[in-house]
């Protein structure tokens, strides 16, 4: 009987969580949300555990929606570029789900706790369908809900401060602009070929090969309107005051998993689609992604070296972080791609334990956490803080933690391609992110205040340490992370190199 | 299209530019829509006097991208009312102020 949901679990992954997200919305209870939002989970890591061992048989999955064949019917995607990410992103949703209980609870009014778990599952299906979809248009729909529910957990955050609102307001203007362009795009990419189907996209678009005007409008549309979801450099200006006034929770699962995911889709249309235009995929990512990367570096860190909040310490962060990323996918070659995907899993990490450690000294603290109200954390909360050093730590890039394994990858992506200049900024930029953190650290264990100890709470802590600690044994032991990576190059790349 | 963004753009008052968003999307609807017209096309139904239709598809692609358009214009007017419940004004330049005020 089982059998018969398994063979739809590519479609499950993502209607159970819009499905359980309908029926908590109204529920006035404090807890029983909480509770079915974890079982619902459990099922959606259960059934992404189904997908990996399906897909290291077959390794390819392609599910069509009420059997309609592709390129008429919708149709979602599973091969080795995505399952990886799929895993992470199942793994680390549950982990910050137990976590964010005890945050909310705080944070909210216990009676909003059904409508914010229901947007939280609404936000979390609609992620987890831009990881799998292989409809160009599917993938705007998922956009703007995930779009939409990230938007209403942020204003949530107006309890707490009422800037949430102006974050979550100027956020909705600025990613539904985005969000249009893409459409644009996509109007542009079917008027040209008549499909949707990437797959069929890749078939159509190969007619036109000395490539039309329609066509190279069409896809930069479809690319800044991405650039703008992902928050790559000059458009990011959403990012920052949207992390930094949403509930701690929500911090977490955006910062960790939201950009990730439409980063991923943004090198996969790259590298799987407008691939068959290498003239004017290069002329992109050398003339457009690179310098933007490098910029977003060095200015994500400069801005970062000098705020007071700690929250957007963090957010600010989050911008050359992905600066990282999309300077690792401009590299066009299979070690560029494979140290960008282990960079997302690594960062996803990072950034998720450090929102989840300075979240709880957010409700310990009762206010906004800034680099005063640190002052002496260390003696006194001293496993959150101690796990907060281990991912500021593996943040910077130190031996022994997974931030590590991504800095080396990364440099010798850009040494194999003789990018010395990129070389000296990233090793810079690495620098100036011990001077945003030693700040921290300075503040939380050097200051003449000392604390007795208190009691945390294990609910909150467990979670974090579970993250840490993942943080530490990828540090040591890499080869999942790199072998999904690479999984994710052999796949995209290959069309490349033909 | 450009009016949309225009006002989205220069437009001081929170509700304006929720509305030159609506008009933004609206013109991108109507450029989808204008995809579709096949010449001499008649509306796709089934009948023995046509011979050409009309493709319907981005019409159902638009009739989706329509509700992505009211949810979203719905959750912007509902986060306007909540700004100025908060700080009774919708000006951006009035908000600022007061957020430079409350800083101090």
């Amino acid at each position: 009987m089982f059998d018969i949901f398994l063979d739809d679990a590519p479609a499950l992954v993502v209607v159970l969580p819009l499905l359980i997200s309908a029926i908590i919305a109204f529920m006035p209870s404090k807890i029983w949300p909480w509770i079915i939002s974890i079982i619902t989970l459990l099922l959606h890591l259960f059934l992404s555990l189904h997908l990996l061992k399906e897909i290291s048989v077959s390794g390819l999955i392609i599910y069509e929606f009420g059997n309609w064949e592709p390129p008429w019917g919708i149709s979602f995607k599973i091969d080795g570029v995505n399952i990886g990410l799929q895993l992470l992103f199942s793994i680390f949703v549950l982990v910050s789900t137990f976590y964010s209980r005890k945050i909310f609870l705080n944070e909210i009014d216990y009676r909003d706790s059904g409508k914010a778990y229901s947007l939280w599952l609404l936000a979390v299906g609609s992620l987890n369908g831009i990881i799998l979809t292989n409809d160009i248009f599917n993938l705007f729909v998922f956009l703007e809900i995930s779009a939409l529910a990230s938007i209403s957990l942020i204003a949530l955050g107006a309890g707490q401060n009422r800037k949430a609102l102006l974050a979550a307001f100027n956020y909705l203007i600025i990613g539904a602009i985005g969000a249009t362009f893409y459409v644009i795009g996509v109007g542009f990419a079917y008027a040209m070929t008549g499909t949707l189907n990437m797959n069929d996209l890749v078939i159509q678009l190969a007619q036109y090969s000395d490539g039309q005007l329609a066509i190279f409008a069409g896809m930069s549309f479809m690319l800044i309107g991405l650039m703008v979801k992902a928050a790559i450099f000059p458009v990011h200006i959403w990012l920052p005051p949207a992390y930094s006034y949403a509930p701690s929770a929500v911090s977490t699962l955006l910062a960790a998993l939201a950009t990730k995911t439409i980063l991923y889709f943004f090198v996969r249309l790259l590298y799987e689609v407008f691939i068959i235009y290498p003239s004017y995929l290069s002329l992109f990512l050398d003339f457009v992604l690179y310098p933007l990367s490098l910029l977003a570096i060095f200015v994500g860190t400069v801005i970062a070296i000098y705020q007071d909040d700690i929250k957007k310490l963090l957010a600010f962060s989050s911008i050359a972080q992905i600066g990282y990323i999309t300077l690792a996918f401009s590299l066009k070659d299979h070690s560029g791609v494979a140290s960008g995907f282990v960079h997302i899993f690594n960062h996803a990490l990072i950034k998720g334990g450090l929102f989840m450690a300075v979240g709880y000294f957010a409700i310990l603290y009762k206010d906004r956490v800034t680099l005063n109200s640190l002052k002496g954390f260390g003696y006194k909360y001293p496993i959150t803080s101690f796990a907060l050093l281990i991912c500021g730590l593996s943040l910077i890039g130190l031996p022994l933690t997974n931030g590590f394994i991504s800095k080396l990858y990364l440099f010798q992506a850009l040494y194999t391609n003789q990018m010395y200049f990129s070389i000296a900024l990233v090793a810079v930029s690495s620098a100036l992110a011990v001077v945003y953190f030693w700040k921290i650290v300075e503040q939380m264990w050097f200051s003449e205040i000392k604390f007795k100890s208190e009691k945390e709470d294990a609910y909150i802590y467990l979670p974090i340490w579970i993250i840490t600690i993942s943080i530490i044994v990828f540090g040591l032991y890499s080869t999942p992370i790199i072998e999904f990576s690479n999984l994710s190059a052999d796949y995209l790349i290959s069309g490349y190199q033909n | 299209m450009v009016g949309g963004l225009f006002i989205i753009i220069t437009s001081q008052n929170y509700l304006k530019k929720v509305v030159g968003l609506a008009i933004f999307q609206t013109a991108v609807f109507v450029f989808f829509v204008s995809l579709a017209k096949v010449l001499d096309g008649t509306a796709p139904i089934l009948t023995k006097m046509a011979n050409a239709y009309s493709n319907p598809l981005p019409h159902v692609l638009i009739l989706t991208a329509i509700v992505v358009g009211v949810a979203t214009s719905a959750l912007g007017l509902a986060l306007v009312l909540q700004i100025y419940k908060n700080y009774e004004t919708i000006e951006e330049k009035e908000i600022e102020s007061l957020e430079l005020k409350s800083d101090k």
